[in-house]
Parts: structure tokens; sequence; C-alpha cells
């Protein structure tokens, strides 16, 4: 029959759309630093890096809830609350360093399991759940930390360490970008989540038919619960990201990040009606949205710009998605 | 003939005021194949719904192996090994064939599944059916057919001895068909015991040992497949007493125009080239089993789903009726099986539903003109005999009879003449039913208007039409004159494959 033309136009379909980003990243690469020469220097693609880090890893994270069919709002302001709780035990309460790490990790996967119950329990719209917990976490996290803005400890002090894990300096002052190395790492791995293992296959099939699964004998709400945690532990990594990279982190903000994150998720394949979506192709969608927000300012486009632009690759994106499921 | 592997004894099952199975009796061989026959209703799938833990039984007995058996899920009966084919098919299009037929089960490495044991898994069985599949292709890239064969892949996977196929030819090419008996040929030898629920009369005679035949939710008998006639299970199917008293000629006077002419009509798979006409104060009745393309043929007609051939004439007059508003129009009104989904704005007021359909004439400026509003609704809710406190009242509180009217209504305040009835008192009680047959006579006789009716229910067909259009499989296979319409006549037809 025509299984091996089938096979053939699968594997052509998804290198098509990794190429055409891979294609555009290239072109814009080249734009800016024709543009700009002053893009073409190492810091920049430091400063590029460091952008990348915490929205990536919120990224891979919202590519599961992405994947079954669902989204999860709540970790731009999750991430804030979570890294600026972490840090005020640490600076606040005199808790040794590993405790605020632990629980600036165990409040993003408490958060991701309570939307995940929420959502698979009491069946409640996934955007709805997260719009409130993403409200709920804003506020939250200022009470928590009485106001206070977050600082995680800075480079020389005690537990400085924390600032080279992402941004090592060598001894002559280079700067290496190790978190990158991280980075490869957990996408490998994640990789190997999504496609290897049963949490992958049932995100996957939840978002293509859950019914389906559940006549199958399938604990549904389980897997589905474990989605969403994915989404919250991976916040809470993006908390510590964040609070690894930048000075302060101020209470109340974040609202946006996330975003970001399912946007460069959406550029890179994932479906928003579920069943599809890689590691790979949120990464690049993340490279794309980084490349974006550093590469703008060198050719004189402002912050309003780098918005509109983003909105506007954005809605290209799903467009075209929905054409491609329509046509399924 | 094989031993009984399956029994079921004086199965009982309720819904809130139908009783779906009255004492039914079933028996299950090892090594044949049983046809399970009725007509739509008649309590097929629930039996075996109940059979498989869908749905409990309320009385009776299953007995499985020699031994007495209640499964609360289907999960339940299939670890047993009843497993069910559905006639919808539960894929996840996203996975390949192999992740879909091992889906809750897989092999695995340590913490990895294992996809290479899983392909070479699928491959056995498919080996085993005879069937050419390549495991790793992505489900949604297979056909319809192919799909359904992963499914009976499936089902083997799970050591079954009894195989439930639920209509399954139907969505099957005449090659796919030929497939699957061949399947279920070795299926048969290896001594399982088949399941067979189909409506084609030719596949039953080619296919099945003996036939177990249904009627109202009651086992009416068996018979040796090779022992009988067409005739003879047709006869089964339909032999209950009609008490409601049938048309027994046409009312519709000689010399009544053709207001509706439709012409060579194709519209995808399930309308293949319908012909009919429709005459003034006539009641056009469609009949045929589920899916024999009646619904399509009339949506394609008022403009819902797309056309690819065929000529619409009005009156005599050829019109185009691209989109539902052409044919609203023209005056044609469409009154949806699925009311509350189609039919009315539950939330509204039947005033607003009434002149939902061409509110533009009750607008005075950029307002809408109460007045008038209220004026033709209360006329009509008179007219029509529409049982309900007020004319504010909210469609929702009203019954399923006279919701139904508010859409007659709707259709009536925008002038249509032509009223298509599809499934007219499907989820309407026995004595609003009533009301609604009048309400129908009554706009054919006194208001001049013409209707189509499409209708599952064999009395409603008797007892209404003027005239009765059979279709099957998309196909027009005849036309009868009340005068001369029998429900075997009817049955013969409506199963009647080329």
């Amino acid at each position: 029959m025509n299984n091996a033309k089938n096979k053939s136009s699968i594997i052509q379909k998804i290198d098509l759309q990794k190429i055409v980003i891979i294609s555009v990243l290239v072109i814009l690469f080249i734009f800016f630093s024709a543009m700009a020469p002053t893009f073409r220097k190492y810091t920049t693609i430091i400063t590029l890096f460091g952008y990348m880090y915490y929205i990536l890893l919120m990224a891979i994270g919202v590519t599961f809830p992405l994947i079954t069919g669902g989204v999860d709002l709540s970790i731009g302001t999750g991430l804030v609350c979570y890294s600026i709780v972490g840090s005020y035990l640490i600076n606040h309460q005199g808790m040794p360093i590993w405790v605020g790490i632990l629980v600036t990790l165990l409040l993003g996967t408490a958060m991701g399991a309570f939307n995940g119950l929420v959502v698979s329990v009491l069946e409640l719209p996934p955007f709805i759940t997260t719009l409130c917990t993403m409200m709920i976490a804003r506020g939250l996290g200022s009470i928590l930390a009485g106001g206070l803005t977050g600082v995680w400890p800075v480079a020389g002090s005690q537990n400085g360490w924390v600032r080279s894990v992402f941004r090592l300096t060598l001894k002559n002052g280079t700067i290496i970008p190790i978190g990158m190395l991280w980075m490869l790492i957990i996408i490998a791995i994640m990789t190997i989540v999504l496609t290897k293992t049963r949490v992958g296959r049932y995100t996957i099939a939840i978002g293509s038919n859950k019914e389906a699964l559940r006549l199958s004998g399938v604990r549904v709400i389980k897997w589905h619960v474990i989605a969403y945690m994915i989404s919250g532990f991976f916040a809470g990594l993006a908390a510590l990201a964040y609070g690894w990279t930048f000075t302060t982190i101020t209470p109340g903000t974040g609202a946006g990040f996330e975003l970001d994150a399912i946007g460069a998720a959406i550029i890179g394949g994932t479906s928003m009606t579920g069943g599809k979506g890689s590691i790979i192709g949120t990464f690049l969608g993340v490279l794309l949205i980084s490349l974006l927000k550093t590469g703008l300012p060198y050719v004189g486009l402002q912050a309003n710009w780098q918005q509109i632009i983003t909105g506007i690759v954005l809605l290209v994106a799903v467009t075209v998605d929905m054409i491609r499921s329509k046509k399924r | 003939m094989g031993e009984v592997i399956l029994t079921m004894k004086g199965i009982d099952k309720s819904f809130p005021g139908v009783r779906a199975l009255d004492k039914v009796d079933l028996e299950v061989r090892k090594g044949e194949v049983l046809a399970l026959m009725g007509e739509n209703g008649a309590g097929k799938s629930t039996l075996m719904k109940v059979l498989t833990g869908i749905y409990s039984k309320d009385a009776g007995t299953i007995t499985y192996e020699g031994r007495e058996v209640t499964y609360h899920n289907p999960r339940e009966a299939q670890a047993d090994g009843i497993v069910i084919v559905h006639q919808e098919l539960n894929m996840m299009g996203h996975l390949t064939v192999a992740q879909n037929i091992f889906i809750g089960r897989e092999f695995k490495k340590g913490p990895f599944i294992d996809d290479k044991k899983m392909n070479e898994e699928a491959e056995k069985l498919f080996k085993q059916l005879n069937i050419d599949i390549d495991p790793k292709a992505t489900m949604s890239e297979l056909t319809v057919g192919m799909q359904q064969m992963c499914e009976i892949a499936k089902a083997i996977s799970h050591e079954a001895k009894v195989i439930i196929f639920d209509e399954p030819s139907a969505a099957l090419t005449e090659a796919e068909i030929e497939r699957l008996f061949e399947i279920i040929r070795s299926l048969k030898k290896q001594q399982m015991g088949i399941v067979y629920i189909s409506h084609r009369m030719d596949e039953i005679k080619r296919i099945t040992d003996r036939v177990s035949v249904m009627r109202d939710g009651a086992y009416v008998g068996t018979l040796i497949t090779e022992e009988c006639t067409k005739d003879d299970i047709i006869n089964m199917m339909v032999g209950r007493v009609i008490y409601e008293d049938p048309k027994t000629e046409s009312q519709v006077p000689e010399d009544a125009p053709v207001v509706l002419k439709v012409d060579h009509l194709n519209a995808g798979r399930m309308v293949r080239d319908v012909s009919f006409e429709l005459r003034k104060g006539e009641i056009l009745g469609f009949a045929g089993l589920m899916g024999a393309g009646r619904t399509e043929t009339l949506r394609a007609v008022f403009g819902a789903d797309p056309k690819e051939s065929g000529e619409i004439f009005l009156n005599g007059k050829k019109i185009e009726i691209k989109r539902p508003q052409d044919a609203v129009k023209a005056g044609i009104g469409y009154l949806s099986e699925d009311r509350k989904r189609y039919g009315v704005v539950l939330q509204k007021t039947i005033t607003e539903n009434s002149t939902l359909a061409c509110l533009e004439e009750y607008v005075k400026g950029i307002f809408i003109d109460g007045r008038k509003e209220r004026k033709v609704t209360k006329k009509y809710v008179d007219l029509l005999k529409t049982k309900t406190p007020g004319i504010d009242q909210l469609v929702m509180n009203l019954s399923g009879g006279n919701q139904q009217k508010v859409v007659v209504a709707k259709w009536l305040v925008n002038n249509c003449d032509i009223l298509i009835f599809d499934e007219p008192t499907r989820g309407i009680d026995v004595g609003a039913k009533q009301e609604i047959y009048e309400l129908m006579n009554k706009l054919v006789k006194e208001e001049g208007k013409s209707i189509i009716m499409i209708s599952s229910e064999m009395t409603e067909i008797l007892r209404m039409s003027d005239r009765v259009v059979v279709m099957c499989e998309g196909k027009k296979t005849g036309e009868l004159d009340i005068a001369e319409v029998t429900q075997e006549k009817i049955m013969n037809l409506a199963t009647m494959r080329d």
C-alpha cells in the first residue's frame, strides 16, 4: 500500500517546519549583524543567552500542558512568586540556600499539581483555571515575602556560586555561558521523556483523544495532572534561572513572561489543539523570540516594536497551525 | 456447531421513561458468527453496552464460559476476553499504529517505552490477520478502513474470545469489506464467538451462521441464516402491530402542482444522484435506516452542506441555493433533528425565537419593533396551540413538543411554504407527538404548506406520509405511494444495496 509514502511525507513535514525556523533564525542573525556590527559581539550572545534561560525553561515545561490541548498561564507570575519566596527564606529567615532552592521548586510543582487537579478532576477549562492561578500567584508572592524585593545571593558573597551556575567568569575575565550546556542537557532529557516514556506518550494521547485513552483503561487524571506538574516544576526551575541571572525580582511582576514561553512553543510547532509538539521545536521557538528581543534594539527598534513583531510572528505561527490541523 | 460460550438471559434495562431492553435473551457460540439485527432503536447497541459493562443491567443474567459474570466497565470485560469494535473509531490520531494498539499496556525496557518491541508485536498481529499495515505509520494518515483493521488487531491482542462488531462495514469500501470478511472467517476458525451487528441484508447472508432479531427492546427470535430468506428476517424485524391507524391513501389532490423538484443531486458520499418531487399540500416521508443519507440529502437541498451537482426547481423555476440564507429566502424552512443545537436558542424567549430568522422585518430604524414582534408571536402561539404561560417565557422552560412548535413558528413567521422536518418527534413524549402530528396535518391542509418529513420511525412514516421516498447508503432506492406502502416493502428498499 502507500505506507512508505505516508512515512516519508511525515518526515518531510516535520523537517520542513524546523528548517523554516532555522532559516529564519539565520536570516535574522545575518540581518542584525549587517545592520549593527556591534551585534556580532560575544557579549551580545551572553546577553541573548541570559534572556533565554528562563523563557526556555518555562517553554519546555508549558509544552506538556499545550500538548494535552490545554495551556498554563500561571507560569509567568508564578516564576516571580516562587523566586521571591525562595530568596526571602534565605535573606530574611536565615534558611540555608538549599532550602530556598527546594522551596522554589516545590512551590512551582505544587501549583502545577493544583492546576492539573482542577483541570482534570473538576474539568474546568485550562485557560480559565490557570488565568485564576496566574492572578493568585501574582498576589501571593508579594504577601509571602512581605512585599520585599527578591534578591538571590550576589557574586562574591556567601552562596554567591549561584551566580556562576549559568554564567561562569574565568580568572582571566572571560565569561562562559555555561547555562547553555545545562539547557542542552535538559532538552535532551525532556525529549526522551516526551518520546520514550509513558508520561510523554500519555500526554500526547490526552491531547489526541482523551476519551479513547480512557476507554483503553488508562488512568487519565493521573497523567493529566503530571503534565501540569511538569509545567509547574519547570516554572520553578525558571524561577531559579531568573533569580540567578538578574539582580532583583520585583514583586507583582511576571505577567507576560508566560506569553513569551507559550508563543515560543507554538512557533516551534506545538499545536494549540493538542496532540503535537516537540522539545526541539520549542527550543527553536525560544531562540527566535530571544533573538528578536535582543536583536531589535540594535537596529533601532525599541520595546514597542519588539512586541508588535513578536505578535505578528506568533500570529503567522498559529495560522499555519490552524490551517494544518484543518487539513487533517 | 460450536459449544455455547456466552449466554444472556432475561436482560432488562430501563432508562427514565423508556424500557430499553425487555427480557432479552442471546446466545453466542464458539466458532460462529451471530448476526444481531433490528430496526433503529431496537436495542442492539444497548444490549451490547450492557454486556460490556458500559451500562448496568436491571435484571437478568450473563453467563460466560460457564460462570455468571457482571462487568462494571469495558476494561473488565476486555480483560475477560469480550471486546467491541466500535462503529465510531476510538483512535489517537497523533500516535502511531503500534502505539495505539498497545496504549495503556506498553512494553517497557526499564523506564523507557520499548517502541521496537511494540512495532514487532503489532507486525505479528497484522501477519496473523494477513493485513499489510505499517505499525510505525501515524494513525491519522490511514484510511478509515485501515483504522478499523487496527481496532480489530487491538481487539485480538487482548486475547479476545468474543468479538462484537458494531456496524463495522458502515464506513468501508467494497474491497475493505471483503478484507473484513476474510478476517472474520479466520477468527471464526480460531473458535472465537463473533457478534455482527449490521443492517445490510446481503452481508448477513454471506458472513453469518445465525440471526437473532430484536424489536422495540425485546428479543424476537433466532433463525439459522442458511435456512431463512431475507423476507423471513424482515418480517421478524417489522412484525409489530401498528396501533395508530396508518394513512390508507394520499390526501393530496391529483392536480396539486409540484412545488419543489430536486434533480440528480450529488453531495459527498452520502448523497448520490438523488431526485424527488414535492407537491403542494403533501407530506413526503423520507424513510431509511440510520446513515442512509436522508439528513445529508436535505441539508444539501437547504444549502447547509455544499452540493457537487444537481438542480433544484421551486414552483417550476430553477433556483440556486448556496447557503441556508438562499433557502430561507426561497421559503424553505429546516427543522433540525437536533432541536437544542440548531433549532432554538434555549435561553431566549418565545418572541425572540419566533422572529429570529427574519428580524429585519421587525425593526423600526435601528430599534426592534417590540409591538409588531409580539403581535406576530402571539398569532402563532395561538395558531399552533403552544402551551406556555406567556410569550415572554424562556424556551428552555417549555416541553420538547412545545419547543418544536416554537421552531415551526419561527419558519411560519418567515413565510416558509416548504418545511423540512428532520425527525420531528425525536425526544418528544407520546402525548405531544400526537399534537405535532395534528399540527403537521393542519399545516398542509389549512395553511397550504408542503412538508418533507425525515423519520426513522416506521409508524410515523406510515401514519403521516402521502408518499414515501426510501433511501439506502446515499441512494434513493424507491418511492412508494402511501396506498401501496407496507413495512416490509420499506424495509426491503431500506436494506437494498444496489
